[in-house]
């Protein structure tokens, strides 16, 4: 049976990570490449690196960075952020990424799903969507969730996934930063109407809700990303408690 | 000497990572079948659709030159495939040195086809499987799968059992990507490294 995956997510910026981290016993905790080497010992399923660099420059470096990732870390690497064509899939490939995740560009033009799958595989895109609910309907967000579309979340994920896309990221933008539980019925519904896998983010504030995502929800995966930075949840704890739930993980 | 055949299929580059973190030394990507017939061991990886990559490897007489081959040989993934009878995907007979046949996974309902993440193998056999536990995860990312047969040297299930890995003399294969699977997958390696096989 394929283990329930649990994936910190780390925010790059200029070649450094962002955002408080918080280890105990690690020092500098800047360098993203012995972050997720710290994660992978501790039993990290996957990581994700997300790129929220401002300019040309800083996103020279991520490439560069990617490369340390892919010979230094022996589990599977997303990166993200700022995809907006082939070429830019096939830098992050050709530097060594196992899988790249497309949000805002993949609204503005859907068929960079298709292109990137044909090219290089199902398993190689990632659709991450940003949505909140608007009148009981959820809507897809671009930019970070700052702008609107009109992309319905259901469907929208569908068509993602016809098109190619490997796995669905899914972030509830209504949830994300609350830690207060993940809107458990939208994830059970995705499970449903897709086939591929889904991971479940944002809104994760204790183990418990990370165990229903996983069950109730019926996610594959909980990324995220505070709860792990600021040591509050380490990972070993975590899945010896899901295991104790009787919820599939890899010890 | 590590020879890692190359024959223009998808991204090697993992591989080659791996076993630089686990300190092999002399490791050639190379398509010079003199020089793949003179190494100590022997990987074919591959990622991407087999047919093609079939494709590739009988274009440039890459396929007649690892049947021949003496010395420990391992297939990683579609790599692997490639060493069995026949693939499903493009329909396409491979090299038939394992004895089974390469399938797609029949869709079922909660099937989450393609088989992507960790999942577990059990009935190890081998030295390849040395100092690694029943039950141990590894990662997989695929859509066709090899059936199990005399050669299975382990078992994964995902809607039905198939074969994780395979062996049959000194051909070894892993449908799982042991330069991804963290410390477990390291130990397949230098097993396969160091071990008498």
């Amino acid at each position: 049976m394929v283990a329930k995956r649990i994936i910190p997510c780390l925010d790059v910026k200029g070649g450094r990570t962002v955002k408080g981290i918080n280890f105990v016993g690690l020092r500098d905790v800047g360098d993203p490449v012995e972050l997720g080497r710290r994660y992978s010992d501790e039993g990290a399923d996957e990581l994700v690196f997300l790129d929220i660099s401002a300019t040309q420059e800083e996103r020279g470096t991520f490439a560069s960075l990617v490369s340390r990732i892919a010979e230094n870390i022996s589990i599977p690497f997303t990166v993200g952020g700022g995809i907006s064509s082939i070429d830019d899939a096939a830098r992050l490939l050709d530097a060594g990424a196992d899988k790249v995740s497309v949000n805002s560009a993949a609204i503005r033009n859907p068929e960079l799903i298709d292109s990137i799958a044909s090219r290089y595989g199902s398993q190689f895109i990632v659709i991450a969507i940003d949505a909140r609910q608007v009148d009981g309907r959820w809507l897809a967000t671009t930019h970070g969730g700052t702008r609107p579309s009109d992309k319905e979340l259901f469907s929208w994920a569908k068509e993602a996934q016809d098109r190619g896309a490997g796995e669905l990221l899914f972030t509830s933008m209504d949830h994300d930063g609350t830690r207060a539980g993940y809107p458990l019925e939208t994830y059970a519904r995705l499970a449903d109407e897709l086939s591929i896998p889904v991971i479940a983010s944002g809104g994760a504030g204790n183990i418990g809700h990370i165990a229903e995502v996983l069950t109730i929800g019926r996610a594959d995966a909980a990324l995220a990303a505070s709860i792990f930075h600021s040591g509050e949840i380490p990972i070993p704890e975590l899945k010896k408690e899901l295991l104790k739930c009787k919820i599939p993980v890899r010890i | 000497m590590i020879a890692i055949v190359d024959y223009a299929t998808g991204n090697i580059r993992s591989v080659i990572n791996a076993l630089g973190r686990i300190g092999a030394k002399d490791v050639v990507l190379t398509s010079d079948p003199a020089l793949i017939a003179s190494a100590e061991r022997v990987i074919l990886p591959g990622v991407g659709d087999a047919s093609e990559s079939m494709a590739a490897l009988k274009a440039s007489g890459l396929d007649e030159c690892v049947k021949s081959l003496k010395q420990p040989v391992l297939g990683i993934c579609v790599g692997m495939q490639l060493m069995c009878r026949h693939s499903e995907e493009g329909n396409v007979d491979c090299m038939g040195i394992f004895d089974c046949d390469v399938r797609r996974f029949v869709p079922q309902p909660g099937l989450k086809i393609p088989h992507m993440g960790w999942n577990s193998i059990a009935d190890l056999r081998t030295p390849l499987f040395d100092g690694i536990s029943e039950g141990a995860f590894v990662y997989y990312v695929h859509s066709f799968r090899p059936d199990l047969c005399d050669d299975t040297i382990c078992r994964t299930e995902h809607g039905g059992e198939f074969s994780g890995a395979l062996a049959h003399g000194n051909f070894y294969g892993t449908q799982f990507h042991p330069e991804k699977s963290g410390s477990i997958g390291e130990i397949i390696l230098r097993n396969f490294i160091e071990k008498a096989l």
